[in-house]
């Protein structure tokens, strides 16, 4: 069976450091930093107390009252991403065949804000059960794309990947593989995330997985840097619509570029330490280069997963070097978590659009906040330090990897007749 | 206006997003006010805090209009 090719068509995004796409990929070349202390609750007795919330961020100005009450932040995010995707595809909802057209989400977590302010809300009574009825259709990590569909009227495949911070790359994949497959002509793919809550802060605190830079949060993430303490939670949503190529054409559409393939492994290892020899990692990317027919010294760029951690920075830059070997140190490679911070199930969608636009612009945007090299790091590594890079991008990949071991990752080429 | 009954009004408008208007005695939450079923349940759950009182199930049943529930609210208190 022949596979269909399939093309990016329309973007979304909604990040701690921009509200829509174009404010977005500004900050990314701009080396915008994303974190600030954290505004959504009082966080003085966490051990971390900042966090990349969005900025100047108010759902109405977006969506109903009436509609919102019934969203976690998770949804109200997805919307806000999608709707912008949407309209940037330029897709003519009153005409196109619906059933064809499927939402495939990604979020790590999902309604958590609901979750914990319902138990919080139980705790306080008697014991009395007293729940909120929109309390689990708002909190389940599927009401994201269902949201989605019945705003647009979508027909097609429509659930949520869950893989923690690989989810929206899962997401990606299964739609690429739908459209290819034939299943679909369209899908609105992509995740979101709103994690930056007492519980989530807590949880990861515990886990002693976040940064705790209190005195500089905005130099808080910085991967690859010898003196990097931890991730820095973020909060948002990327939306991408695909579609296969013909289709595309057909309507006359813009077209970002092809996604030339996807690539899925797991580390069989840890519930959160990276494996030491990368085998994981190197296998995805190999999956991920197999399924798109490429050779390794085909890729420019590599947006990383990147996420500032001691252990999980230097394992997935052994892993590109095991992978790419001497043209590693040929290739742009970043992490845009240095301005972002990390939006778990909503990092591969809003990292897939980072690489989709260093394609189409050729400037690779910068990882920020590096001081002092860390010697367990290859310095032959071009890690696109602290300044943006012009570069001719032909092909780029983006890496997400996830609690539990899931790796995923994803690889855009420029479009070819 | 009765106080139970500015009281019941507000939080039909606040939780339904309908203007206070629209909210009049004979108005049905879910013909004409908008409501769903989870809508209404959220309503009746609203009302218990409001109110401090318990509105058992087989109650919360008849319970259609804007009118039937301030007149629950005032007979149950």
């Amino acid at each position: 069976m022949k596979l269909r090719r399939v093309v990016v068509t329309g973007l979304g995004a909604l990040t701690p450091i921009g509200n829509n796409l174009k404010d977005y990929w500004e900050g990314l070349k701009d080396g915008v930093t994303g974190a600030a202390p954290i505004t959504h609750f009082d966080a003085s007795k966490f051990k971390t107390q900042f966090a990349c919330e969005l900025k100047d961020f108010n759902i109405n100005d977006f969506i109903d009252r009436k509609v919102t009450r019934r969203l976690d932040k998770f949804s109200q995010y997805a919307v806000v991403a999608s709707d912008e995707a949407i309209k940037d595809s330029s897709l003519d909802l009153e005409t196109i065949d619906k059933s064809r057209v499927g939402v495939i989400w990604g979020a790590g977590i999902g309604g958590l804000e609901t979750f914990q302010d319902e138990v919080l809300n139980f705790s306080k009574g008697d014991g009395t059960p007293k729940f909120n009825p929109f309390f689990i259709p708002k909190m389940i990590a599927d009401i994201a794309p269902a949201h989605i569909s019945m705003r647009n009227g979508f027909m097609g495949p429509n659930y949520t990947t869950v893989s923690a911070c690989a989810s929206s790359a899962n997401a990606l994949i299964d739609a690429f593989n739908y459209i290819r497959l034939g299943m679909c002509d369209v899908v609105v793919s992509g995740g979101s995330e709103a994690a930056v809550t007492m519980a989530g802060m807590g949880g990861f605190n515990a886990m002693h997985a976040l940064s705790t830079r209190n005195d500089s949060p905005e130099t808080a993430s910085r991967p690859f840097d010898a003196d990097r303490d931890g991730f820095v939670l973020g909060e948002g949503a990327g939306a991408l619509v695909l579609e296969e190529y013909e289709y595309a054409k057909a309507r006359g559409a813009k077209i970002y570029c092809e996604i030339g393939g996807g690539g899925l492994s797991s580390d069989a290892y840890h519930l959160t330490a990276p494996h030491p020899e990368g085998i994981g990692v190197i296998a995805v990317m190999q999956n991920c280069l197999k399924d798109a027919g490429i050779s390794p010294e085909e890729v420019d760029h590599i947006n990383t997963h990147g996420t500032s951690t001691p252990l999980g920075d230097v394992a997935e830059l052994k892993a590109i070097s095991t992978v790419f070997g001497e043209h590693a140190k040929d290739i742009n490679i970043n992490s845009t978590k240095s301005m972002t911070g990390h939006l778990l199930g909503a990092a591969g969608a809003i990292e897939a659009i980072a690489s989709i636009l260093t394609l189409v612009d050729g400037i690779v945007p910068p990882t920020i906040n590096h001081t002092t090299m860390d010697d367990r790091i290859d310095a032959g590594l071009n890690l696109t330090l602290n300044n943006a890079q012009k570069r001719d991008v032909k092909v780029a990949m983006s890496n997400t990897f996830g609690f539990g071991g899931h790796n995923a990752c994803v690889l855009f080429r420029k479009i070819e007749e | 206006m009765s106080d139970i009954a500015s009281r019941v009004k507000a939080i039909i408008v606040d939780k339904l997003g309908v203007d206070e208007n629209e909210v009049v005695a004979e108005a049905s939450f879910t013909n004409d006010l908008g409501a769903d079923s989870l809508d209404t349940v959220e309503l009746i759950m609203e009302f218990e805090k409001e109110f401090d009182i318990q509105i058992p199930d087989d109650q919360a049943e008849n319970i259609a209009t804007v009118g039937q529930a301030i007149q629950y609210i005032e007979s149950a208190k």
